[in-house]
Parts: structure tokens; sequence; C-alpha cells
């Protein structure tokens, strides 16, 4: 069979099994809606986080991410996960205590203001919005690589399969697509690194090989792969920094507190229980979440290893050291037609020079033998695990299988952030402000109506990306890092903390990042209109915008300590919720009622 | 709050202090600030400090979850304030 119709088959039986679970998982009230009924076994509401979690980002990119900055990529591993101990610890058995819906809920009853709640959707949209975006480009260049269908067709198939199981089954047919999903994922990206990590180094299991030694030899993969880049002129792949160790060390944070400060994974512990429950699922999120984590830096080293070994196929410098460009190999091709590798001939002789050019020592070098500047000139840092199996010469359903896994990774994460959206319009402001008495029947429909509408406008700004996509990333964590985390550990471990506190808290937070990220990048990223230029002398102590978010929360903490000291107490009841969800003992089902 | 739920609260604050110093150990001093230090220690083909940045400090994550979910249980049993 050939690859297309492989491709087709796989991605096909995958599409066919989530709308199976919809129909099977239809949601019949809105604690279903919202919250799944809150019957979700705390292991299958890992799984299910874990598949929210992971997005097109975690699948396609990280690896890219790692095989380029080798050590200085650690900032989001370590973010990316560390970020679990502060959920875990610190928000989710007492927000499942809680036993409300949405976030903005727990903040707005804990601050009594609907202002509080107003600020914290605002949030929400923003950060959840501009996460979608990145998901629905993903499954359009999916489709668009692997399928041959146009962008535009693949980004309509995501929306209408992401239509049919959020707006039927609400969280609960999102979660059990997301345990779906999670499966066909996670199979997806170790089955090519089990066969890369066997063939490079002769062990089976990826996370040994990264330690382990190239086959028939004695050298270390790892000191072998530092050798290979730094003869080229590349920074040494086990040390290269991102910035420097102030900026890895407040970027790692910042990815911690977002990550604990994302909606969208918050509201998946209201799915559960039991306040226990909560906290163990916690823990079994990490441990579906790690088997991709812990595998992605061989991946990544080993893609970087194949890839360099590809081009320089002789020694350093000498005349038939690098690959011909007439010789080289399909997958090369294939991604040359997509315009993510790109190679031009500058000294003419019809080989291949992938190498440093900005390092001036190896420049120097890199004359001598007759070069002229790198020959790479775009090397995409996404299409490493995509292309992955390809260079490393795996059999055509190994392609097929990541496809259908990127694509898992893709829809799952865009109907978790799209439910955070819908369920926060519906219930924060259309029952929560504007018509509190709205009938259960009546608030379901709302919650169908505004999913429609969320998936509608996200499959447009996929169409359609604003200026600001590029940028988005560095927004949603920095926004959930500086507003949404620093309110509700307050809500929880400060009982002082008050109404005012909580509000000028947040739009410090909010305020500093948001100023931040603009003087760099610009206004709503629109070009030419930041006020300081985005480059290294110009970051406050080195600290690069996307990182800036840790410092936004600081400023959110220490303005709210200040102003809650100023002004009144919180009232009595306040503090009694507040000792109230400090205990796990009477948790029932559903309380929004 | 009366005493025993005080007792509670306290005894909880306690367990995660513990917890955030072993999980700021492994990440950031270990995988961040000590890595050129820890460098020099090999395991396998790897650095240490490159190890724990990579992938110890995501294991050290998984057990410290692990031990709050075992700690608490206990805790919620011996003051009373367990669900059912």
């Amino acid at each position: 069979m050939d690859l297309q119709i492989l491709t087709y088959t796989v991605v096909g039986i995958t599409f066919a099994l989530y709308i199976g679970i919809a129909f099977w998982a239809r949601a019949h009230s809105t604690s279903e809606f919202y919250a799944a009924g809150r019957g979700i076994h705390p292991i299958a509401n890992g799984m299910a986080t874990a598949a929210d979690w992971m997005s097109a980002a975690s699948f396609i990119s990280m690896a890219g991410l790692i095989a380029f900055n080798g050590y200085g990529a650690s900032v989001f591993l370590m973010g990316w996960t560390g970020g679990y101990v502060l959920l875990a610890l610190l928000l989710a058995p007492y927000l499942r205590k809680f036993g409300k819906f949405t976030v903005p809920e727990f903040i707005g009853d804990r601050y009594y203001s609907k202002w509080a709640r107003f600020v914290a959707v605002v949030c929400l949209i923003l950060a959840s919005i501009t996460y979608v975006i990145g998901q629905m480009k993903g499954i359009g260049v999916a489709f668009s690589r692997f399928l041959e269908t146009s962008y535009d067709t693949g980004l309509y198939i995501g929306m209408g399969i992401v239509f049919i199981y959020s707006v039927l089954g609400g969280m609960k047919g999102i979660t059990y697509t997301q345990i779906a999903q999670y499966v066909v994922l996670i199979f997806a990206y170790t089955v090519p690194a089990v066969f890369i990590s066997m063939h490079l180094t002769g062990n089976p299991v990826p996370q040994l090989g990264l330690l382990d030694t190239m086959t028939g030899s004695s050298v270390p993969m790892l000191d072998k792969l530092d050798q290979v880049v730094t003869d080229l002129g590349f920074k040494q792949y086990t040390t290269q920094v991102m910035g420097n160790t102030l900026n890895m060390f407040v970027y790692t944070l910042t990815l911690m507190i977002g990550t604990a400060g994302l909606p969208h994974v918050i509201i998946r512990f209201f799915t559960v229980p039991k306040v226990k429950d909560a906290r163990s699922s916690a823990g079994w999120a990490l441990v579906f979440i790690a088997i991709l984590y812990t595998t992605a830096p061989a991946v990544g080293s080993m893609a970087r290893l194949n890839l360099m070994n590809t081009i320089q196929v002789g020694a350093v410098g000498s005349p038939d050291g690098n690959l011909a460009y007439a010789d080289r190999p399909q997958w090369f091709k294939n991604w040359e037609a997509t315009g993510l590798l790109k190679y031009e001939d500058k000294n003419g002789d019809g080989r291949i020079q992938y190498y440093d050019d900005k390092n001036k020592a190896f420049a120097a070098k890199a004359e001598s033998f007759g070069w002229k500047g790198n020959e790479m000139v775009k090397v995409d840092r996404d299409i490493m695990v995509l292309a992955n199996p390809e260079i490393a010469k795996l059999p055509d359903w190994v392609i097929a299988l990541v496809v259908a896994g990127g694509l898992a990774a893709a829809l799952s994460t865009a109907a978790g952030l799209l439910l955070a959206i819908a369920s926060s319009i519906s219930h924060d402001l259309v029952k929560g402000m504007i018509n509190p008495n709205i009938s259960e029947k009546a608030e379901l429909l709302t919650s169908r109506v505004t999913m429609t509408g969320a998936i509608l406008a996200a499959g447009y700004l996929g169409l359609h990306p604003p200026d600001f996509a590029a940028g988005t990333v560095a927004l949603a964590f920095g926004l959930a890092a500086a507003s949404i985390f620093p309110a509700l550990m307050m809500g929880i471990f400060n009982k002082r903390m008050n109404r005012a506190g909580a509000i000028w808290g947040m739009i410090a937070g909010i305020g500093i990042t948001l100023l931040y990220v603009f003087q760099h990048k610009g206004i709503m990223f629109v070009p030419g209109t930041a006020f300081l230029g985005d480059m290294k002398p110009n970051w406050f102590l080195g600290i690069s915008p996307n990182a800036f978010g840790a410092v936004g929360a600081l400023v959110n903490f220490s303005v709210a300590i200040l102003v809650s000291r100023m002004t009144t107490p919180p009232p009595e009841h306040i503090q009694h919720l507040v000792e109230d969800i400090r205990v796990p003992a009477g948790a029932g089902g559903a309380t929004s009622h | 709050m009366d005493t025993q739920a005080k007792q509670y609260w306290r005894a909880n604050l306690r367990l995660v202090a513990v917890l955030l110093t072993i999980w700021f150990i492994c990440s950031y001093l270990f995988g961040i600030l000590l890595v050129d230090q820890l460098n020099t220690i090999k395991v396998g083909g790897a650095g240490l400090g490159f190890w724990f940045a990579q992938q110890g400090s995501i294991y050290t994550f998984l057990v410290l979850i692990f031990i709050y979910v075992i700690r608490m249980n206990a805790l919620d049993k011996k003051f009373g304030v367990h669900e059912d």
C-alpha cells in the first residue's frame, strides 16, 4: 500500500473512533457538559489531562526545539512538567473541594466580586484563544503535508471533528475522546523513538539510549553529537544555554507557574469524584506526560545526529565530505516542496555545506575549504518529529502513525481549550452576570451554542492568523502566570487576601507583562510599534519577553499583599469559605445550584 | 478555626514546604544553577547536571506528587477530615 492510502486509512480509523465515542458519551446535563458529571476515575482523568495538555507544540515542536537548542531546551522539559507539582500541591485539591464548574467562578466567589470574575474571564479567553490558534494551524499543516489536501480543507475537517464530539458531549465527550487520543499520540511518539534508539545505540529504551554509547563503539551518543556539531562550528549540544542562566531560571519558572494557571488544565480536575482523586489524578497526569517528555530528549538529540550525518557524510573539509545535492534522499525533496527546508548552492560545487557561518572562527576555516556560507538556508525545527521516521528510514506505517498522533495531539488540546472558553462564556458571563435565573436546560443549550461559536471563531483565526499569532505562546503562559495562578493560590493560602488586593494584583501582573512583551515585540505584535527593539541588550537583565511571566507573577503577589494590608479584610463568610476548602471532608457532587 | 483544623493545616503546609524545597533543588539548583559543577560527574554518557535538567527532574516531580498523595491521605485520616 502506498504511503498516501496508508495515512488516509490510519487517520480515518482514529477519526471514526473519536466520532463513535462522541455518540456514546453525549451530555444530558450542565454537570455532564461542564464537568463530565464528576464521575471520571483519577487514572482516566490523568490520561485525558495528558492529552489535553500535550498539544501540537509538545508533539511536533518540542523535539525540534531540543534538537537545535540542546541543553538550553531544558527550560521546556522542566517548565512544562514541574508545573504539575504546583498544581497538585497548591491548587487542584482545593479547587475540586470548592466544587464549581469554572476557574473565574472560584475567583468571583472567593473575592466576592463580579469584577474579579470578569477580569478572570478576560484573562482566560485571551490565554485560551491565543493557544487554540496554534492547534488549528497544526491541524492544517499536518493535513496539507501528508494528506495532500489544501491547508483550508484540513482545517475544516479538523473543525468538523471537534464540533461533533465537543458540542454533543461537552466535557464528558471530550474526556473519553482525549483518552483515546492519548493512546494514539503516545504510541505514535514512542514507536519511532524506540526504532531510532535501537538503531543508533542498540538500546530499545530511548531514555536509556540517550545515555548509551553508539552501536559498535565505546563513544557515548551525546559525546559523538557534541563532536559532530562543534566540528561544524555549532555550539556544543550538551552545554549551550538559552540566553543566560538567569533567563533560563526565570523562563522555567514562568512555564511552571503558567502551566499550573492554565484554565483548560485546571478544569480537568473538576471531573473527578473526590478531593483525594484530584491529588492523585495530577500525579497520574504527570506519569502519562512524562512518558513523552522523557522520550523527547532522546528524539531531539538523535534526530540532530541523524540530520548532521546525512549531510556531512565524510571528514569536514575533505572534497567529498559533503552530500552531493543530486544524491539527496527522498524526505529531503518532500520537505523542500513544503518550503520548510531550503538549500542554496552558494559556492556552486553541487554539494551541501551545513555549518554555523555566524561563528567567526569557524567561518574563516570554512573559507579555506572553499565554502561560501551555510547552504541549508532554512531548516524549520518543526519538521524534526515529522521527518524523523523518514530520515531514519522507518516503514511507512510508522509515518502514517506519526501523522495520526500529531492530529490527536492538536485535536485533544483544541477541544479542551474550546470547552474552557465556552463554559466561561455560558456559565460565567451568561449565567453569572447577565441572566442568573436561566434554567438548566437553557444553560445547556447556551453552552452548546457558545461552543459552536468558539469553534467557528478558532477556525476563522486559523484561516486568517492575526499579526500577533506568532508571539502568542508568550502571551498565553505569561498571562496565566501573571494573573490566574497568583489569584488562585492566594485565594486558598492567604485568608486575609481581599477583593481590592486580588483585582489590583491581577491588573498589575497583567499590565507589567503586557508592557514588557509589547515594548519588545510591538503593540499587539504589530511590527514597527515596539518602542524598545527586540534584542538582547535591551532586555531587562537579559530576560527574554517569553520568560517574563514569572516577574509579572511576582509583581502580582507583591501588589496584592500590599493593597490587601491597607484595605478592609474579607467578610466573615469568605473566611469560612476558605476554611472549608482547606479540608477535604464534605466535598459532594456538583454544588452549583 | 478550631485547634484541630489549625494543626491539620500546619502539617499540610510543612509537608508542602518540604516537597517544594526538593522540587526547587532537583530542577533550579541541579538543572540550572549548579549544572556545570554537576556535569563533571557522569551518568552513562551524560553529565549529571544535563541529566537532571532533561530527565532526573521529571522523575523527581513524579515521586514528589505521589509522596504528597500518600502523606495527605494519611493526614486526612489522622485528623478525621477525610471524605465519606
